[in-house]
């Protein structure tokens, strides 16, 4: 994001446990308000974010004993930087993609509301090789 | 955020409310997969529902796929719009049947054989 100016906004620290997933919505939906965001946009991005971080919970951690979860919101000059930190496996880019809707099952959802309700999603490693970072952006006038 | 159960001319009928997320789609799925199993006709009211992910969905799919293995049907009622968009995003609005109120929902099945 070399170039990019941030106004860092606020930052959630939280277990990755799915009862904390409510406390995801609330800052999302104080943080886009904050930002500007009208409600339509701001109700795909908290459905878009908070699937990135129960992705985290339910396959990041799953089998282990939770890590916690960051959550970081910036604002850019057209928008919102969402960055969804883990400290799970590191995951292979190339291996996250949504699946064929045309299989009607029981989930496997997430991927494809990221990738339809974000302008951009891409993931990152984490700092000094541990975990992962999901980073978003959402234009305020961006994809509906 | 409660779920509320109740039969009426022969369906059970579900009423969801609150957020249908992460931390409750398993006691969901096992409300859903419970009515299922007691093989009526399951209609979902979804009016109350101010929010869904993809976890909740997938409770929903699954009792719906449960109930076509029994060959009862499960449906949705009165789908509120927040709920609606992320069943559209899903393309899974054609999938489940989807009635505008609980009694068209109940007229729908009158006359069928059975």
């Amino acid at each position: 994001m070399s170039g990019v100016t941030e106004e860092p906004i606020c930052e959630l620290r939280i277990p990755g446990l799915a009862d904390r997933m409510s406390l995801v919505r609330v800052t999302l939906r104080s943080a886009a308000h904050h930002c500007g965001f009208d409600v339509s946009t701001t109700k795909d991005l908290v459905l878009a974010v908070s699937e990135a971080c129960q992705n985290v919970v339910q396959h990041g951690y799953a089998g282990q004993d939770p890590g916690d979860i960051i959550l970081s919101i910036a604002r850019s000059a057209d928008g919102v930087i969402i960055r969804v930190r883990d400290f799970a496996a590191p995951v292979d880019p190339a291996k996250i993609k949504p699946r064929d809707l045309t299989d009607v099952r029981p989930g496997g959802l997430g991927i494809h509301f990221i990738e339809n309700l974000m302008d951009s999603a891409v993931f990152l490693p984490g700092a000094d090789g541990i975990g992962n970072v999901l980073q978003m952006t959402k234009r305020i006038n961006g994809v509906s | 955020m409660t779920e509320h159960i109740r039969e009426q001319d022969g369906r059970l009928i579900v009423a969801l409310d609150g957020d249908v997320d992460l931390n409750r789609a398993p006691e969901i799925r096992k409300f859903l997969l419970g009515g299922v199993a007691r093989g009526l006709d399951v209609l979902v009211d979804l009016s109350g529902v101010s929010y869904i992910d993809s976890s909740g969905i997938a409770s929903l799919v699954e009792a719906l796929q449960e109930a076509g293995k029994k060959g009862i049907r499960l449906g949705l009622v009165a789908v509120s719009q927040d709920a609606r968009k992320v069943f559209e995003l899903a393309r899974l609005d054609k999938v489940f049947a989807i009635h505008s109120d609980l009694d068209s929902a109940l007229a729908d099945g009158k006359g069928k054989p059975g």
